[in-house]
């Protein structure tokens, strides 16, 4: 697309999307958002701004490819099956620590977050893939 | 390698020999490793009498098929393959004769007819070799599913699958309507595996397997798991009149057309695969008199079978190897080349002949004994087994003349007798065999009173001696051994005799079973074929078509069956930007139908969409809005990356099919409406949602219900969309750049 002004803000709507879509990420537990939403976000943002430019160079430009984000996802979800093995629960039981982090209160970190961030990751890569797949031409 | 492996056959067969004692003695030795227990289903590992004898020769024979093989398979390519393969099958037989639970013995049973295949299939650049491959897989493959079928059926009787089991209520399996189909079915799974008659034609088919191949597999251990798993269910399943009439008469038919067939045959390999077939009717009809007698029978004589047969394969590979050619007509005279290949041969081909004073001697006496003493229709068992052994006696001379005597043949190769690898296995068998013919009672004390005892379930004293003095049994050998004689001198010395028997034969047997078999396999998928066509005609809109239409009808019955339902009718207007809203998604959508252009359509496909989130948004489910709309906009987006695919619209297709299409949209989207309306009526269960409200903060740290369940309560549903999603976009990725421009 030949507008200067896309052009020029790509990068920095590129990064606020970005970081919103961990902040969707992060606080999903507990208010709207989660990895599925983020990982569109993320998604969107790339999206985005291969159409503000020209999607070869930002596929080139890509430091993780598509198919690399598909295999974290899965890994992050298959990672997230341990904690529960370990404690010889039930698979998939979401296990949680309390870390105290002083006047901030306490961060509760789960095994559901590294779920989420494998659904995250999943949906990035798919979206990506789908999204290069089509737009490629001869 | 061939090497390595044997060593590692050798161990096994020195466990297997050091708990003989043990394994003998009493029930066996039983581990049962829990496994499903709550289906029943364990692995459970029996070495009694009868397993251990089918250990040791597996164990045995594989220790010198892969001494041999390492020297056979020297000049081949992708050897390590085929070690592997064997060396698989090696545990496969052995996971399959240890076996006590018949689920589990079927999936060894399997595994066996797949390793098989691979291993026929060696040389996989012949047609010949793959088609052989493929016959016999499809045939006892299907015989294993038979065979599944059923232990299915007998096992609902007594509601288990292990052969203790079986045996406590073999009683009431037998009593049962499902018997008889359950031993048929039983049966026909022993039969095929077994080359019995009339799945006999695989097996020389399976000649085109490298000669350690057809040594191992195809004479001394896959064909008879069959006899092992009738001697294994003779207990529960013997004693009844269908036992006894169905076995023996397909064991003592299989006998006399395998030994009949094998006199005509001109390549050496076709030749012991037929006596091969014979020898397995032998065993078969033995476990089918079902004597005590017979199956001490047909103990030993897995034995002399085992010894001089794999014995004979090797021979065969061997003058194979060194002359080049395996046609009876081209050999001849070999005794001045190979002369301790010449004494081998003499050893085991008298056993197989059944003379003195090999093992194979005292097998047939005590088959001609069994044979008399059968009930029933001990006539033509003898008769038939007269004339089977008379062809047999016929064929190993005539083997060991035309091979070994007469005039030089006209080799391809000049034979040398290199390679001691080649002849250690035939070797130490042969010589087994005649030791153990001199001195039988070993055997018999070690091997085969144990094996006889676990089949009977009772003790029996087993006394075996080559000399038994001048009876009818003795008499019948004599018969025999003239009558054989005679055959073969008329063969040697007319040259036209062979030739007719042949042609006579072509002539009564026009029917060629492999002919039928392929006839049947191609009609079959002729048939498959033009079914699949016909479902599968790849158009993409008659299979949404026809989804749709079925859905409908489905939905519309089911609407129309709960018809007593009050619909909601009460609407209001308020708030009124939701009544605009609504208002402009049914805009959009009509827009969507009629336009003609494909953006236009997708864009008001779009708006469509972000109204709904919008609504959604109106209800307060905030995380379905914010992805409704995120999915929204990257659809939108992915349709116009496809839309630059396609050529430019046009309307191609008639009025009538438009018109068509249009009923039957309006009838899956009313039905819809139908739907959505009645679903305000439906009592949910609220029960699930409220535990998962209720729990959501207290179990699972989290405040936002709908990412609990999602990663929490319902993770697996979660990780199983994942997968579909993932799958999907693998499946866009291929289809679209591998596409062949």
């Amino acid at each position: 697309m030949n507008s200067v002004i896309l052009q020029l803000a790509s990068p920095y709507v590129r990064s606020l999307l970005v970081f919103f879509s961990l902040i969707a990420l992060l606080r999903g537990h507990n208010y709207p958002g989660g990895g599925f939403i983020g990982g569109l976000l993320t998604a969107l943002a790339i999206v985005f701004y291969s159409f503000a430019l020209d999607w070869r160079q930002v596929q080139k430009k890509l430091k993780v490819k598509p198919e690399t984000y598909i295999a974290l996802g899965l890994a992050f979800v298959l990672s997230s099956f341990l904690p529960s093995l370990f404690q010889s629960e039930v698979l998939m039981k979401g296990v949680w620590v309390s870390i105290p982090m002083g006047i901030l209160g306490k961060l509760e970190l789960g095994s559901p977050l590294l779920f989420d961030t494998g659904v995250f990751m999943g949906v990035i890569g798919v979206t990506l893939l789908f999204f290069f797949t089509l737009a490629y031409r001869k | 390698m061939g090497v390595i492996l044997a060593l590692v056959q050798t161990l096994f067969f020195v466990y297997f020999f050091s708990k003989i004692p043990e394994a003998t003695n009493g029930n066996g030795i039983v581990t049962v490793i829990h496994w499903i227990p709550q289906i029943g289903l364990n692995l459970e590992f029996l070495l009694n009498g009868l397993s251990l004898v089918f250990a040791l020769l597996i164990t045995g024979i594989g220790t010198l098929v892969f001494l041999y093989a390492s020297a056979y398979m020297k000049s081949y390519e992708g050897t390590d393959k085929f070690y592997f393969q064997l060396f698989l099958f090696g545990g496969a037989m052995l996971g399959l004769v240890l076996s006590a639970n018949l689920i589990q013995l079927f999936v060894f049973w399997e595994l066996t007819s797949y390793l098989s295949f691979l291993l026929i299939s060696f040389f996989n650049k012949k047609e010949l070799a793959r088609k052989a491959a493929f016959q016999s897989l499809i045939i006892t493959a299907f015989g294993g599913l038979l065979l599944l079928t059923g232990v299915l059926l007998l096992g609902s009787i007594v509601d288990s699958y292990s052969v203790t089991d079986w045996l406590e209520g073999a009683q009431s399996i037998k009593s049962s309507e499902f018997y008889l189909p359950g031993l048929l079915l039983i049966l026909a799974g022993a039969f095929t595996k077994s080359a019995q008659f009339p799945f006999h034609f695989w097996l020389p088919g399976a000649m085109q397997a490298p000669t350690p191949v057809s040594a191992y597999l195809h004479s001394a251990t896959m064909v008879k798991a069959g006899v092992f798993l009738l001697a294994l269910l003779n207990p529960v399943l013997g004693g009844t009149i269908e036992w006894t009439y169905i076995i023996t008469l397909v064991g003592v038919t299989t006998m006399f057309l395998g030994a009949y067939f094998s006199i005509t045959q001109t390549d050496l390999k076709a030749i012991l695969a037929y006596t091969t077939i014979s020898s397995l009717g032998i065993l078969v009809l033995l476990i089918g008199i079902d004597t005590t007698l017979s199956i001490k029978a047909a103990m030993l004589f897995l034995f002399v079978h085992a010894f001089y047969k794999a014995a004979l394969f090797m021979v065969a590979g061997f003058i194979d190897k060194k002359t080049g050619t395996r046609e009876l007509s081209k050999l001849g005279g070999l005794y001045k080349h190979m002369p301790i290949t010449f004494i081998i041969s003499i050893l085991a081909l008298l056993s197989m002949a059944g003379l003195p004073p090999t093992l194979g001697f005292l097998g047939k006496e005590l088959i001609y004994e069994a044979k008399i003493q059968s009930p029933g229709i001990a006539s033509l068992v003898l008769i038939l087994g007269v004339a089977g052994n008379t062809l047999m006696v016929a064929v190993s001379m005539y083997f060991m003349f035309k091979v070994f005597l007469g005039k030089q043949g006209d080799y391809p190769k000049q034979p040398n007798e290199k390679g001691y690898l080649y002849l250690l296995g035939p070797g130490v068998l042969t010589l087994l065999s005649l030791l153990l013919g001199l001195s039988p009672a070993v055997l018999g004390d070690v091997l085969v009173e144990p094996a006889l005892s676990s089949i009977r379930k009772e003790f029996i004293d087993v006394e075996l001696q080559l000399w038994h003095g001048f009876n009818d049994v003795f008499l019948l050998s004599l018969l025999t051994i003239v009558l054989g004689m005679t055959i073969f001198v008329i063969a040697l010395y007319k040259k036209q005799f062979l030739i007719k028997w042949r042609s006579i034969n072509n002539r009564i047997f026009i029917i060629e079973f492999t002919n039928i078999f392929n006839q049947l396999l191609d009609g079959f998928l002729n048939f498959s074929e033009r079914n699949t066509k016909r479902l599968q005609h790849g158009y993409h809109r008659f299979y949404i078509l026809t989804v749709i239409v079925f859905a409908s009808a489905l939905l519309w019955f089911e609407v129309y069956v709960t018809r007593n339902w009050v619909l909601e009718t009460q609407f209001s207007l308020t708030p009124l930007y939701i009544s605009g809203l609504v208002a402009i998604i049914t805009c959009s959508t009509i827009y969507a139908a009629i336009a003609r252009s494909r953006i236009a359509t997708i864009i008001s496909m779009g708006v469509t969409g972000y109204g709904i989130s919008l609504i959604y948004l109106y209800y307060s489910a905030v995380d379905l809005a914010i992805t409704q709309i995120l999915v929204e906009t990257l659809v939108v987006v992915m349709f116009v990356l496809v839309l630059q695919r396609l050529p430019l619209f046009e309307t191609l297709s008639s009025k009538l099919t438009r018109v068509r299409d249009l009923i039957i949209s309006l009838t899956f989207g009313s039905v819809m409406t139908v739907l959505a309306l009645k679903a305000l009526n439906v009592e949910f269960n609220h029960s699930i949602s409220d535990m998962m409200v209720k729990n959501s903060f207290v179990k699972a740290h989290g405040k936002n219900v709908v990412n609990v369940i999602l990663v929490d309560f319902r993770a697996l549903d979660t990780l199983g969309e994942v997968t579909v999603l993932i799958i999907a976009a693998m499946g866009v990725f291929v289809l679209l750049k591998t596409k062949k421009t």
